[in-house]
């Protein structure tokens, strides 16, 4: 189904990751920060036990633990994948290999899913890394496993939507730096943009706001409209980063 | 793919025009490559050589214009028509990350070749570039021209009819632009090369077709052959010990005219009929002779590739900084 080139581009990209520092960095940054807080929940939760106990419907472990991991998860993301995904397509156009692409007989879609799957592969491997926390936990407990796989698929789709963003911005300038800033800015933005709304549930900026879809899948709540709005998301960015190359030939 | 094809058009570009902003970068660029071509694209820095290599290898859009590559257009085929195409910007676009054999690799997947073909298509450019004892090496750690070696191994890997090449030369040290020079005449007897470059004796050494563009038009195309011809001129410089009396030339049949250069030089030029002028040449060395004085040299005057290449593109900056002062 996906074209080789595409996936030649794709295996390029995360080769050239895994030689910079950057990528190393930034797993084993991400992984201390994480495991921290990991350890201070399940303190926590040994805390509450006692009074856990005497609950009718106590919440769980994967509440307690799993949950609160996966929201922090997603807020370091959110200030991680902007440094990940700012390189995508800036460096290539400030180093002059955009030629090398746009000379070979390659369509920009091939190159912005080539991308964009190269980037997916890398943080692939950063959700495995995160879970193996959460799943570290059935060696001497029972876990819902349920509502891990949501969370799974929240912060999966969280990482699909960031990169969208993050390889749509790149596109626009031949600045990594810039296109960090934007692309953190921008999510940030998508982040925090139905705090004014709170009171009301039924609007637009609540409906665009990414929390409200994620934390829904990350409470084990999986509706359709979320995946829509996942997939909605992820489309337009592609799209739009497709036709920023295809004009590039155009304006530069 | 076979030789026999030498006189199939590679390139067919009609009307290319391309704006920055208010710069007209590009004029009504039109020029065909075939088979066997080694054209070489001249002009002074600025004048749009490098917009029109990456405007024929797609990179950049024209703003009008048709480039049709080995029959496939440009916009409506891309896919096929870059299939055919090699391209070396002017600065190689290589992942200084990877090794030479993984970027090579890439390359090849790039270019679509078959997987059982890469592996032969990587060794055979490796040998042609001189780059088979780097293979393995990253290519941030090569040199200035080893890594240009390499953008020329990136172009050629998939033996496409054109290749294009953007100042191939610069910054190499002499040896490797003349080793460089070489495989371009060696390609050239296989694929169509655009060569664009502001080094003259590059063009002379290696084209058999020249092009000039000047403020973004084609103001002189010419095969290398007439222009050599078209070199040899009337006109020779002498150069003696001592100071001669020019009076004994004049009388001569067939010299038209002595401009004298400084005391012992003189330029004289000949009729263009050759049998006069070279009545004349005779008799001007018997009378040499007859007056035992010493001929240091004799020097015909040639119109090279230089001389044209000064006039035509410091005629036009006049010319059309004029215009312009009248425009505004």
């Amino acid at each position: 189904m996906i074209h080789s080139v595409t996936l030649a581009i794709a295996i390029r990209e995360c080769r050239s990751l895994f030689m910079s520092p950057l990528a190393w960095t930034v797993l084993a940054v991400v992984q201390f920060i994480l495991a921290w807080i990991f350890f201070a929940q399940i303190d926590n939760f040994f805390a509450l036990q006692p009074q856990l106990q005497s609950l009718k419907s106590a919440p769980g472990v994967t509440d307690l633990v799993a949950a609160p991991l996966f929201n922090i998860t997603s807020i370091v993301l959110l200030m991680v994948t902007p440094l990940m995904t700012m390189r995508l397509i800036s460096e290539e156009r400030r180093s002059g290999t955009i030629q090398l692409l746009m000379s070979s007989p390659v369509s920009m879609t091939q190159i912005v899913l080539g991308k964009y799957l190269g980037m997916m592969i890398f943080f692939s491997l950063f959700i495995l890394q995160i879970s193996l926390m959460p799943l570290s936990l059935y060696i001497g407990t029972e876990l819902d496993t349920g509502k891990l796989l949501a969370g799974f698929l929240s912060i999966f789709l969280l990482i699909a939507a960031f990169v969208a963003v993050g390889l749509y911005l790149s596109s626009l300038t031949d600045n990594p730096t810039v296109a960090a800033v934007a692309s953190f800015g921008l999510l940030l933005l998508l982040w925090i943009i139905n705090t004014s709304a709170a009171e009301s549930t039924d609007n637009l900026f609540n409906y665009l706001s990414l929390t409200q879809h994620s934390n829904a899948i990350i409470r084990g709540v999986i509706h359709s409209t979320d995946i829509i709005y996942f997939l909605l998301f992820i489309t337009t960015f592609l799209g739009l980063s497709i036709r920023q190359l295809d004009s590039y030939r155009l304006q530069h | 793919m076979s030789k026999t094809t030498t006189s199939t058009t590679l390139i067919k570009a009609t009307g290319i025009n391309r704006y920055y902003g208010n710069t007209h970068a590009v004029k009504n660029l039109e020029f065909e490559l075939h088979a066997g071509d080694i054209l070489g694209f001249l002009g002074p820095n600025g004048a749009g050589k490098s917009t029109s290599m990456q405007i024929l290898s797609g990179s950049l859009a024209p703003d009008a214009g048709q480039i049709t590559i080995n029959g496939f257009d440009l916009v409506e085929n891309p896919t096929q028509a870059k299939q055919q195409l090699g391209y070396l910007p002017e600065q190689p676009p290589l992942y200084k990350e990877l090794t030479v054999d993984e970027y090579l690799g890439y390359c090849a997947q790039l270019r679509k070749l078959d997987k059982n073909t890469i592996d032969s298509a990587i060794s055979k450019a490796k040998q042609r570039c001189g780059l088979s004892d780097v293979g393995s090496k990253m290519i941030n750690n090569l040199s200035k021209g080893y890594q240009q070696r390499v953008g020329i191994a990136q172009a050629i890997i998939h033996s496409p009819a054109v290749i294009i090449l953007d100042e191939p030369t610069v910054g190499l040290d002499p040896i490797q632009i003349q080793e460089i020079r070489q495989l371009i005449t060696e390609l050239g007897e296989e694929h169509g090369i655009i060569l664009s470059t502001h080094i003259l004796p590059e063009v002379q050494a290696v084209c058999n077709r020249v092009q000039i563009i000047q403020q973004g038009e084609l103001v002189y195309h010419n095969d290398m052959q007439s222009i050599n011809a078209e070199s040899q001129s009337s006109q020779t410089d002498f150069c003696f010990r001592e100071k001669v009396n020019t009076q004994l030339f004049d009388s001569i049949d067939g010299v038209e005219n002595i401009e004298i250069l400084d005391n012992e030089s003189l330029r004289i030029s000949f009729s263009t009929d050759n049998s006069k002028a070279d009545n004349a040449h005779r008799q001007l060395l018997k009378i040499v002779n007859e007056q035992s004085w010493t001929l240091l040299s004799m020097l015909p005057k040639t119109r090279s590739l230089e001389q044209i290449f000064i006039e035509l593109t410091t005629n036009e900056n006049s010319a059309s900084t004029e215009s312009t002062e009248s425009a505004t």
